[in-house]
């Protein structure tokens, strides 16, 4: 149950109930690509002060990956960089020049939360494990995601997302029966990690915030990429079976699958999960015989003659455009919905209505959308401050305003090329 | 140990798609309270089922989505049962649900209710499209999400059906990691304010949230990215990410350039040890080498090569070369390679649960990341329906033995 002291807290003070909730936490942020950025992407759209440490050596790969502005290459023109960055500051730092790894060390003292993903050792190689950075700041928050884990025979095991879901099973369990497996799109493991990366650091926040205590958090993205196949795993280590790819079949629903509908590789998702349902659907097709037909009239006949029924189904479906379909079969309670394409995201009105994509400005890459968060909080609602930072955007800001470093120190650093 | 969640209270109302956020919460130490009608959750009907024997204390999917939680037995249809979960809301610090949207205010449990009960309450929502909106009505379903998130239209084999993956419900679980973010981060606001929020979560905008940069390419190409299988394509070219070997399959993604030279000359160079190098793949500058400069024949001729070579080697092989060397490989693993993995077992990742009713320990997977502190801890295995109806009723509400016996004749719990 809730300490009693917060609410004692709560009517003393009057504090800014529409203040971001994690104003005030500060993130050093080491992280490149999908998963770490938008960990502390999540973080920054709520109040977090947000420092990726970047270096014009080796840029986050983001930074050279496409669509870039006006087809124009550039690191700060990278129209995927921006959105998986907005809201966060950026300092260039050459971590292999020992007066670059001094500057970390000077700025661990601001920081609540340390996250990042490279391979593991590489920060320990650098005077930066977590062993060493508590030593300046006892009570920090370490965060520290890989591929496989920090220990173990492969914990040297690197590479992008795709490899967890490898290892995971998400590739076995994606594709047609008959054909190989296939596997999500991209780095599914990364998407499923954002979360429990998200919930360790806030959790630990949490505690800290109790106790005074900080820790280690160490993120094997296998591990947790694990825990959305739990009801697999079960059924393999009780019942021996393995579970397979089924297309887009589902063990719990007849119809339920992806067909074909008018227009440009255009499709509509439909799920029945009760005789009811099927009926309702049958009447909306026009279909009275079928409401008999004993090849469909219950569930087990439906999975029995699933071929024949999908046939039908996409035989229906194939004569109208994928938007009246859903309208259609969700207006009498049949769960359908329509495949949308990369277009038809900006036009689809929930997301409008959800604010889904928020416009930014960025001085190189010019206007661009921005996904939010998929929650919303009802006070505080998430949106990125600031478009995402051009590569060391910051670094004299940092320097001067959390630094407090003198105009000659600053200035000698830079001729050394210590902000590269 | 210590838990980091430990002074919380969550109450988890009836509905699939909360059941994974309880479960976080509850592996984090919250006091988390499944909520389940008179006889059981719907989701206990949800196989895979202990030895395909369906029953309400035997389902796999309940026991890997409930660990660490107690159960009580409310009908919340009844004001009485909606009476007794007002009282617990008094005392608690999140309230978690995933009906329909609309549907708790038609009971009386709309967070404007259940903020006049407790100021500090936390109340998460989960819904296929979120509370409000055009299609807050629509029915919702794991498929449609993915289709609706723009996500499934990226899956698959170009020249069939857009495809989701086969394991249900990837979007539920998705949702429900989301929302326990949403909690913590409102939980966050609630220490400096004393007031809880409504986190409002949609499954619709997580598969949105998977797409890299596809949004972007029609924002700035007008181009809409298409499924393309298991190929990866860079710029004019593209590549196989799939590959067979001797016992199964392999995930490889031939990177050029920094990422992947060095992986790819050691590849090469065990190639050769084996007699499996051309002179001309021995010829190739990984370095310098990028996937977009060349033609797709030369490309394949490449993929041609290493593929036979994969042919005769094992995952196992594969692998621990991969880790060894940095290729940008891993094997596309069964449950059964997860269970063998020696890497999970070094980690100490399965945790051995108790089921005394089955006379059986089932191994669970573990912490989905180590803390040093406050550890992620399976402690205890699913809650049977209703078992802690005694410990909340009569030791903590104050009910007698008696009162909990008429309340279940009169269907109130």
């Amino acid at each position: 149950m809730s300490d009693k002291r917060d609410s004692e807290q709560a009517t003393t003070s009057a504090p800014d109930i529409m203040t971001a909730p994690l104003t005030g936490v500060k993130v050093l942020d080491f992280t490149t690509v999908i998963l770490g950025p938008t960990t502390t992407r999540h973080l920054a759209d709520y109040g977090a002060t947000v420092l990726k440490v970047e270096t014009a050596t080796h840029p986050d790969t983001l930074r050279t990956a496409v669509p870039y502005a006006n087809g124009e290459p550039g690191v700060n023109r990278s129209a995927f960089f921006a959105p998986y960055n907005s809201g966060k500051m950026s300092i260039a730092l050459n971590l292999n020049r020992p007066k670059a790894r001094e500057i970390i060390k000077r700025l661990v003292p601001w920081a609540d939360v340390v996250v990042e993903s490279f391979t593991p050792r590489m920060m320990t190689e650098w005077g930066f494990s977590y062993e060493e950075l508590r030593q300046i700041k006892p009570d920090l928050i370490m965060a520290s995601t890989c591929l496989q884990g920090h220990d173990g025979p492969h914990s040297g095991h690197r590479g992008y997302g795709q490899l967890p879901a490898g290892l995971v099973g998400w590739y076995e369990m994606t594709g047609w029966p008959d054909g190989e497996p296939v596997g999500p799109y991209s780095a599914y493991s990364d998407f499923i990690d954002w979360n429990y990366l998200l919930v360790s650091i806030l959790a630990a926040l949490d505690y800290r915030q109790r106790t005074g205590l900080g820790q280690y958090i160490d993120q094997s993205q296998y591990e947790s990429s694990l825990q959305f196949a739990a009801p697999a795993l079960l059924e393999y280590a009780v019942n021996g079976r393995l579970t397979s790819r089924m297309g887009n079949r589902d063990h719990r629903a007849a119809p339920h699958g992806c067909y074909p509908c008018q227009g440009d590789d255009r499709w509509c998702v439909i799920a029945v999960y009760s005789t009811e349902e099927w009926q309702a659907l049958c009447l909306v097709m026009g279909r009275h015989d079928l409401l008999e037909d004993p090849r469909f009239a219950t569930f087990p006949a439906r999975k029995a003659n699933e071929d024949e029924l999908d046939r039908l189904m996409a035989q229906w479906t194939a004569q109208f455009p994928a938007d009246q379909v859903m309208e259609v079969l969700q207006s009498v309670g049949v769960a359908a919905g329509a495949v949308a394409k990369a277009e038809d995201l900006f036009r689809d009105p929930q997301l409008q209505h959800r604010d889904h994509f928020v416009p930014l400005e960025h001085p190189e890459i010019g206007a661009y959308s921005c996904m939010t968060s998929s929650f919303k909080l009802s006070d505080t609602p998430g949106i990125p401050a600031t478009p995402a930072p051009c590569l060391g955007e910051h670094t004299e800001y940092v320097c001067r305003e959390i630094l407090n470093l003198g105009e000659d120190e600053l200035a000698d650093l830079m001729a050394e090329g210590v902000f590269n | 140990m210590e838990a980091a969640l430990s002074p919380y209270r969550v109450l988890e109302l009836p509905g699939e798609p909360s059941l994974l956020c309880g479960k976080m919460l509850a592996d984090l130490g919250a006091d988390v309270i499944k909520i389940e009608p008179p006889g059981g959750d719907a989701a206990r009907n949800v196989g895979p089922f202990y030895h395909d024997e369906p029953h309400p204390e035997k389902s796999l999917y309940w026991f890997a989505l409930n660990t660490n939680k107690r159960s009580i037995t409310l009908n919340l249809q009844s004001s009485d049962g909606r009476e007794l979960l007002g009282r617990l809301v008094r005392t608690a610090d999140f309230v978690i649900e995933s009906f329909a949207p609309g549907e708790m205010q038609k009971l009386g449990l709309g967070f404007t209710a259940l903020q006049k009960i407790n100021r500090r309450i936390i109340l998460a929502s989960i819904s296929p499209f979120g509370q409000t909106g055009p299609y807050a009505g629509y029915r919702g379903s794991d498929i449609v999400s993915w289709a609706m998130g723009g996500y499934m239209y990226l899956c698959g084999e170009p020249d069939r059906a857009p495809l989701r993956i086969s394991l249900d419900p990837q979007a539920y679980f998705h949702a429900s990691g989301m929302a326990a973010v949403g909690c913590l981060i409102a939980n966050h606001h609630r220490q400096r304010t004393g007031v809880g929020q409504h986190v409002d979560q949609s499954m619709q905008q997580c598969p949105a949230w998977m797409l890299t940069h596809t949004a972007q390419v029609w924002e700035f190409m007008r181009v809409n990215l298409k499924r393309q299988g298991m190929w990866r394509q860079f710029g004019p070219t593209r590549t196989r990410t799939v590959y067979p070997c001797a016992d199964g399959y392999i995930v490889w993604m031939m990177a050029g350039g920094v990422i992947g030279a060095k992986g790819n000359r050691r590849l090469v160079e065990w190639m050769d040890r084996e007699g499996y190098a051309p002179e001309w793949l021995k010829e190739i500058n990984w370095s310098e080498f990028s996937a977009a400069a060349v033609t797709q024949e030369f490309i394949e001729t490449i993929l041609s090569a290493v593929g036979k070579f994969f042919l005769t080697k094992s995952k196992a092989e594969l692998l621990a070369e991969a880790v060894n060397n940095g290729y940008i490989m891993a094997p596309i693993n069964t449950a059964r390679d997860v269970f063998a993995d020696p890497q999970l077992k070094h980690r100490g990742f399965w945790t051995e649960l108790q089921h005394e009713e089955l006379g059986i320990s089932i191994p669970y997977p573990g912490a989905p990341c180590k803390l040093s502190v406050t550890p992620w801890r399976l402690n205890r295995r699913a809650p049977l329906i209703g078992e802690h109806n005694r410990d909340l009723f009569v030791s903590e509400l104050g009910f007698s033995a008696e009162d909990l016996c008429r309340l279940k004749g009169v269907g109130v719990i």
